[in-house]
Formats: structure tokens, sequence, C-alpha cells
């Protein structure tokens, strides 16, 4: 009776964050578990639709758009491309871990521990006490903000060339290394 | 149940990184290494939005664009060494991949 | 107090549990109400292979992908964010002026200058 109490007690907002972050984090634990590397790449997908959820309660939801565009559209699905290009034999016996596990392992987890000790003595400080209240005309304006903000000379003009720059450099070098060096490849040839 | 304050995002954030990280340090697939990658671009990702939302600043939800626009670049030129080694390794297990260990 | 942003996308998380609902629920029925196929050992061999009619399967039937499939999708992934960065200035537009669309103009050359070069090389072919 305590819990059913405790669930009706939740806010929708409450509701929505522990929805979102169950899958996040659940989904994120099967892709680094998983033997499989197609269903880690499905999970992964989850994962970043978990976040996307969590966006919408940050009021963000022009983001949450753009991550489901971005992440779960494009960048998953040229993960899953990659899986099978590099394909070979499914090899189940073999270890999914690689041969630092376990200094990676005790890195992880003093790493963790490092983090947790931090975050558990800022819990319940005042700087954040509340979301601050935003007025719904600047939410219904917050992408043409975004707009404004990324040819701004004052904001981030610059930093919006530089990254088409980039785009341009990933543009050519991902086709560049990707490119089959001879006619016939022996890689093809063994599949 | 306290009200969603932005340690929960903070704590959420760490997790998932820690998670990546995890995913990072003792993966041996290389493509499992770049799944992780994005997830602890997603958690920065996180922060940014929940600070932005905090801070009532919009220039965080700017940056998540920067962001996403670098794993897009960084997945793509990535995954294409990834293809590249495969081709010529015929493998993509990191513990096989050290010729440039000298 | 109810979160009024919540509310509005309220329709998205009914589409979601419809959806979900309907994925449990038609494999649910198929195994409850679907005949109870035989267990490997006991059942003609023919059940278990890829074609009931007789043909036997030939190699393997995950097949390693060539890489120009990979070469499309770095296209589409960079296009993807480029749509992205694209509509907050669209919505803007019109209070950002000639600046803004010079700012946009030196970012879409920079961006096409790529899609030029990939173009030039062929690379668009299909073979």
């Amino acid at each position: 009776m305590t819990f059913l109490t405790f669930l009706t007690s939740l806010t929708s907002e409450q509701v929505v964050f522990i929805l979102a972050s169950i899958l996040t984090i659940g989904a994120a634990l099967v892709v680094v578990t998983n033997r499989n590397l197609f269903h880690a790449a499905l999970a992964l997908m989850a994962s970043f639709l978990g976040v996307a959820g969590i966006y919408i309660t940050l009021d963000a939801g022009f983001l949450a758009a753009a991550q489901l565009l971005v992440y779960i559209g494009a960048i998953s699905i040229l993960i899953i491309f990659a899986i099978m290009v590099t394909r070979r034999m499914m090899q189940v016996s073999e270890s999914p871990f690689n041969s630092q596990r376990g200094l990676g392992f005790f890195v992880a987890v003093a790493g963790f521990l490092i983090v947790a000790v931090v975050i558990l003595q800022w819990f319940g400080g005042e700087a954040f006490a509340a979301k601050p209240p935003v007025a719904p005309a600047v939410l219904s304006n917050a992408v043409a903000a975004l707009g404004v903000s990324f040819v701004n000379p004052n904001a981030f003009a610059l930093p919006f060339i530089v990254i088409s720059i980039l785009l341009l450099a990933a543009l050519i070098g991902a086709i560049y290394i990707a490119w089959p060096r001879q006619r016939i490849d022996p890689a093809e040839d063994e599949a | 149940m306290p009200p969603v304050t932005i340690e929960w995002y903070v704590a959420l954030s760490v997790i998932l990184f820690l998670i990546g990280s995890m995913g990072v340090l003792l993966r041996r697939n290389a493509i499992i290494l770049f799944m992780s990658i994005e997830m602890m671009l997603n958690s920065a990702n996180l922060l940014f939005v929940a600070f932005a939302r905090y801070l009532g600043d919009l220039d965080g939800q700017v940056l998540v664009f920067f962001v996403i626009t670098v794993a897009a670049a960084e997945v793509a030129v990535g995954l294409a060494l990834i293809v590249a080694i495969f081709r010529t390794k015929h493998s993509i297990n990191i513990d096989e991949i050290n010729l440039m260990k000298g | 107090m109810e979160n009024q942003i919540l509310i509005d996308y309220l329709p998205i998380a009914v589409l979601f549990g419809i959806a979900l609902f309907f994925a449990l629920l038609i494999p649910a029925l198929s195994l409850s109400l679907g005949p109870k196929p035989k267990p490997i050992d006991e059942a003609p061999i023919h059940k278990y292979m890829p074609y009931e009619s007789g043909i036997v399967a030939i190699g393997e039937a995950q097949r390693r992908l060539p890489v120009k499939f990979y070469r499309i999708a770095v296209l589409f992934i960079l296009f993807d964010v480029d749509i992205i960065l694209l509509v907050p200035w669209a919505i803007s537009f019109r209070q950002l002026g000639m600046f803004g669309l010079a700012v946009m103009g030196l970012f879409m050359f920079l961006f096409l200058l790529g899609d030029l070069w990939v173009w030039k090389k062929g690379l668009l072919e299909w073979e």
C-alpha cells in the first residue's frame, strides 16, 4: 500500500524522468555487456531514446527531435552498417573483454567512486534548488533563438563556420579512408 | 520522492558516462568502443541541456548542436578507420591492433 | 502541480504505449493460439531447414556488405547533421537579415565543397 501511495504521489515530471533514466541506464548496460554486436547496437538506440525523453523533461523539444534524427536515425545506422561491413563468423566462445580488463575494471570503479563521492557531497545544495520557471513565449521561441545564436557574430558564428570545415574534413577523410585500394579486395573474396 | 533537481540529472549523466567508460576500458570489439564513446558524448550533452535549463541560458543547447556535429564526424571517420583496419588485418579486436607499439 | 510541457507530449507517450502493447500482444497471441512446433529432434528434418520446399540453402545467411554501402551512409549522416543545423536558422531567417544569409552561405559553400569532391570522384555512382 505504501508503494501505491508513493506511485500516486509522483508528479508527471518524476514519472517521465524515472522511466527515461531506467531506459537509458538499462540499455547502456546491455550495450556494454552484450556479446552480440547487433543487439548492442539496438540497445544503443534504446539508450539514445531514453536521453531524448530526458531532454523533453528539460523543455528542449527540438533537441529531443535532433537526438532522434541524428543519433538514432543516422549514427546508429552508420554503426549498424559498419557492423555489417566488418562482420565475420560468430565466435561466441571468445571472451568479449579485452586483455586489460582487470586494470580497466579497476580504473572504471575508481573513477566511479571518486565522482560518486563528489556528487553525494553536492546533493541537496542550494544553488539549483528549484527549476526556474520559463515564460511560455521564451519556450516557443527557443528554436528561433538557437538560429539567432548560430549566426550571431557575438555568439557562435565563428564556431558555426568551423564546424562546417569539420564536416568537410570528415566527409573527405571518411570516404578516402574507407576507399577500396585495389579492384578486387582480398577481404571481400574471403566473405 | 524529492522533486527532480539538477543533481538528478548530474547523477544520471555521471552514471551514463561511467558505463560508457567501462565499455571503452573493458570491451575488445572496436565497434563497441565507438558505441561507448557515443554514450559518453550523450552524457555530456545531457549535462549541457540540464545546466542550460537550470541557468535559463540557451548557450548550452547551442553547444549540444556542436557536440552532435562532432559526434557525427567522429563516428564517420572512426568507423571508416575500423573498416580500413578490418580490411588489412581481418579483425577488429583491439588486442590485435598493436602495430604502433613498436 | 502538473507540467504543461509534458502534457503537450502526452500523445507521444500514448503512441509509445500503444506501440509497446501491440509489439508484445502479437507475439503473445501467435505463441498462445498457434500450433506448437515439435522439438527439433522429433520433427521431420525439413521443418527446421531454411526452405521447407526442399531447396538446400547455400552459404551463410549473414553475408558481409560491400564497403560502398558504408560510403553512402557517411554521406547520409553528414547531410542529416547539416539539416539539423539548417532548421533553427531557417525558422529565424527573417530576423537575421543579410549577415545571417552570408554566414549560412559560407557554411553551405564549405559543406558542398566536400560533396562536389565526392561527385567529381564519381563516388555517387553505384557502379
